[in-house]
């Protein structure tokens, strides 16, 4: 009788055992390696508290890398991610796949109308949100005051190209290793040609017209790949060819650009005051225009969506929902202080005044993130969405090619017309091959 | 004369030498020293060398962030599992090649190596696919399996040549006094191909440590090893060359050790047979 009672004990004990081992979710979430990812790693254990039957492992690469993996996963239905931090590249094209699970069913506490129209706009088909924002930025001037000063000279809060040059000649110093502008010289889609691209919207240029025929050969792509090259020539610092975001950061942080026209994101690392040695003497002012309507700034957004066919989709959306929540804003609030929360995605973070004062790129962030519009992003109308890429598988590739010519004409080794030529024949080619144009 | 002469020389090669060694070295030796420094100092210009602020907080970082015994756990079960895997296949497939060629050793031989010329990135969909049905994504398994797969053509290559400076000549002593295959293998053959074996398994478990697309490519979050660790700390925007130093020096440190106190046998085995 006794045996016969512990053994159903042990079977019972070892079902529950069974059970609640059947009742635990792991989710496996691939993100990409930034300071914000980084913090809500550190955070997760806030949401492993109240969500106890759901585990986390985290795979986090390097931009590139992660475009690539998770690329491969989701076309192959490789199953090997339930969440993945995708950029509003990619979420427009892989909805139209039926890649991703539409984020609907939101609860109401999640609040969506929230999320900054712009943004959410690029996450959307249809009025159906397929990823959900966990990061937003767009680009604008930053510049140092003190240089401005010094030559007697002020930034208007919405400078022209005009004010740029002006400002670029005042500040440039060669023999104090002081260069008035830092932009993006190193080639690929992301690279060079997210900066070009967003520029070329304010002088009118665009990729395609509305029959997806090229644009290289118009005047407003010269227009604005002289007026880029000609900054470079005469104000920008050497080697500028290869410069990226790091390069950049690390010339501006050393005191060795006067203006530096980037991510909004850096904003915060140079007015660190531990890194950047020009913490204390940096403005900030809105992407430049050519008085067309349309501001040379981007608009991008690291989000958070779920490959259709992950074995836990319920899950997975109560991550995203707890990750790019209010609350979650409050939590790193109350953990790192507000100037380290994730900027650029929800509307009434920008009317908190904790956060208005914490952080003094943030009107200007907000702002520079209203200016850009992803579904109507150039002075013309296109049949494509997208500030500072195109949305269509091609554009990789495209973007890329594009962007080597125009960092050879960067380095002198062709000139503008010959890039802008290579480029045109080039993308025609592609589109071409991509069946659309003729 | 000529004794100063060759003096003059050898003090040149040294010289030669230790510039060759010294830029070889450069860039693991720049790596740690920068995995010390704060993120502002590694980008600082002019570069520092030794007169910054040491700091080990870069370590303590990576350590708080990632799990580095568990990629340092499927480092080595994967770099090992596929030597020792590939050791069983390669001792019987170089015996044969070089003690009973047939008319197509060497045309199978330049096969095998020829199958190293195709860029990985061609199959990668393929295995992708086949990984996926065969539920090998992401397992230590999988990855023992191609890397088993992938270094199998150099292990052979290798052991066929060492085998190949064994005078036939004992092998058959050895049958004649009776010997079995497996005796002549085991007792007689892998014996005096000890040097040669132990730099090939040496070079394949370095190989294997060092693979970095496959591991990236065919794991998540279970079977990564070290490559992946570190592919985690680069970023596009914002500083991470220090935090990137010190999981890359964390990487290195046991494949280093190992080349460090093992390095007589390296080079024993590939210098084996190329002085007679």
């Amino acid at each position: 009788m006794t045996a016969s009672i512990r053994t159903l004990l042990g079977a019972t004990a070892l079902c529950a055992t069974g059970m609640a081992a059947a009742a635990e979710t792991t989710l496996t979430i691939a993100t990409v390696n930034n300071g914000d990812m980084i913090r809500m790693q550190g955070l997760a254990g806030d949401f492993t508290a109240k969500h106890p039957d759901i585990k986390l492992e985290w795979v986090t690469l390097e931009e590139n890398v992660l475009r690539q993996r998770v690329t491969q996963d989701i076309a192959t239905k490789g199953g090997q991610f339930d969440v993945m931090t995708i950029g509003t590249y990619e979420v427009p094209i892989w909805a139209k796949q039926d890649w991703l699970e539409p984020l609907d069913g939101l609860s109401d506490d999640y609040d969506a109308g929230d999320i900054l129209p712009a943004i959410a706009g690029g996450l959307s088909i249809d009025g159906t949100l397929y990823a959900a924002p966990f990061y937003g930025e767009s680009s604008m001037v930053m510049y140092r005051k003190d240089l401005m000063e010094k030559a007697g000279m002020e930034m208007p809060e919405a400078p022209t190209w005009d004010d740029i040059a002006k400002a670029a000649e005042a500040m440039t110093d060669v023999s104090a290793g002081i260069y008035g502008i830092c932009l993006r010289g190193k080639a690929g889609w992301g690279e060079n040609m997210a900066f070009l691209t967003a520029a070329a919207n304010s002088f009118g240029a665009r990729w395609f017209d509305m029959d997806w025929k090229p644009q290289f050969d118009t005047e407003q792509w010269k227009t604005t790949l002289t007026t880029y090259l000609d900054l470079m020539g005469k104000y920008g610092p050497p080697g500028a060819s290869s410069n990226g975001f790091n390069e950049n950061l690390a010339l501006f942080q050393s005191g060795k650009c006067g203006m530096w026209i980037d991510a909004t994101v850096a904003a915060s690392f140079v007015t660190n005051p531990n890194d950047s040695t020009v913490a204390d003497q940096v403005g900030f002012a809105l992407a430049p225009d050519a008085g067309l309507g349309k501001r040379g700034n981007w608009l991008w957004a690291w989000t958070l969506g779920i490959p259709a066919g992950t074995d836990a989709p319920e899950a997975a959306k109560t991550f995203i929902e707890w990750a790019t929540s209010k609350d979650y804003l409050a939590l790193v609030a109350e953990k790192e202080g507000w100037a380290n929360v994730p900027p650029g995605t929800r509307t009434s973070l920008y009317e908190n005044p904790e956060y208005l004062e914490a952080a003094p790129f943030a009107e200007m962030t907000l702002k520079s993130m209203e200016a850009a519009d992803p579904t109507n992003p150039t002075v013309d109308p296109v049949p494509y969405t997208g500030v500072q890429f195109v949305a269509i598988p091609e554009f990789q590739g495209i973007g890329t090619a594009v962007g080597q010519q125009f960092s050879a004409a960067l380095a002198g080794q062709i000139t503008a017309d010959q890039a802008l030529q290579n480029a045109q024949t080039l993308t025609e080619r592609e589109m071409k091959r991509g069946g659309y144009i003729k | 004369m000529a004794r100063a002469v060759t003096t003059q020389r050898k003090a040149l090669n040294t010289v030669i030498a230790w510039g060759v060694g010294i830029l070889i070295f450069f860039p693991i030796l720049w790596t740690i020293l920068t995995s010390f420094k704060t993120e502002a100092e590694a980008i600082a210009d002019p570069p520092l060398w030794f007169n910054f602020h040491w700091t080990l907080e870069n370590y303590v970082t990576v350590q708080e962030r990632s799990n580095y015994f568990r990629h340092f756990w499927n480092s080595v079960v994967i770099s090992v599992g596929s030597t020792l895997i590939g050791l069983a296949i390669a001792v019987p497939a170089a015996w044969a090649m070089a003690f009973v060629p047939g008319k197509r050793t060497k045309d199978v031989l330049m096969w095998m190596l020829s199958t190293k010329m195709l860029p990985p990135v061609g199959v990668l969909v393929p295995l992708y696919l086949i990984f996926r049905n065969l539920g090998l994504l992401d397992t230590r398994t999988g990855l023992v399996f191609v890397l088993t797969m992938i270094n199998l053509p150099i292990i052979i290559w290798m052991l066929y040549t060492y085998f190949k400076e064994i005078p036939n000549d004992i092998l058959e002593a050895a049958r004649m006094d009776g010997a079995g295959l497996r005796d002549e293998v085991v007792h007689v053959l892998l014996p005096m191909a000890v040097p040669g074996m132990a730099s090939t398994v040496l070079l394949n478990i370095i190989l294997a440590w060092n693979e970095a697309f496959w591991t990236l490519n065919l794991t998540a979050a279970k079977a990564a090893p070290l490559t992946a660790f570190i592919a985690s700390y680069s970023s596009p925007e914002g500083l991470f060359y220090a935090k990137l130093s010190a999981a890359s020096t964390m990487a290195i440190a046991p494949i280093l050790i190992m080349g460090w106190f093992s390095q007589k046998q390296l080079v024993r085995g590939l210098t084996f047979g190329a002085v007679k």
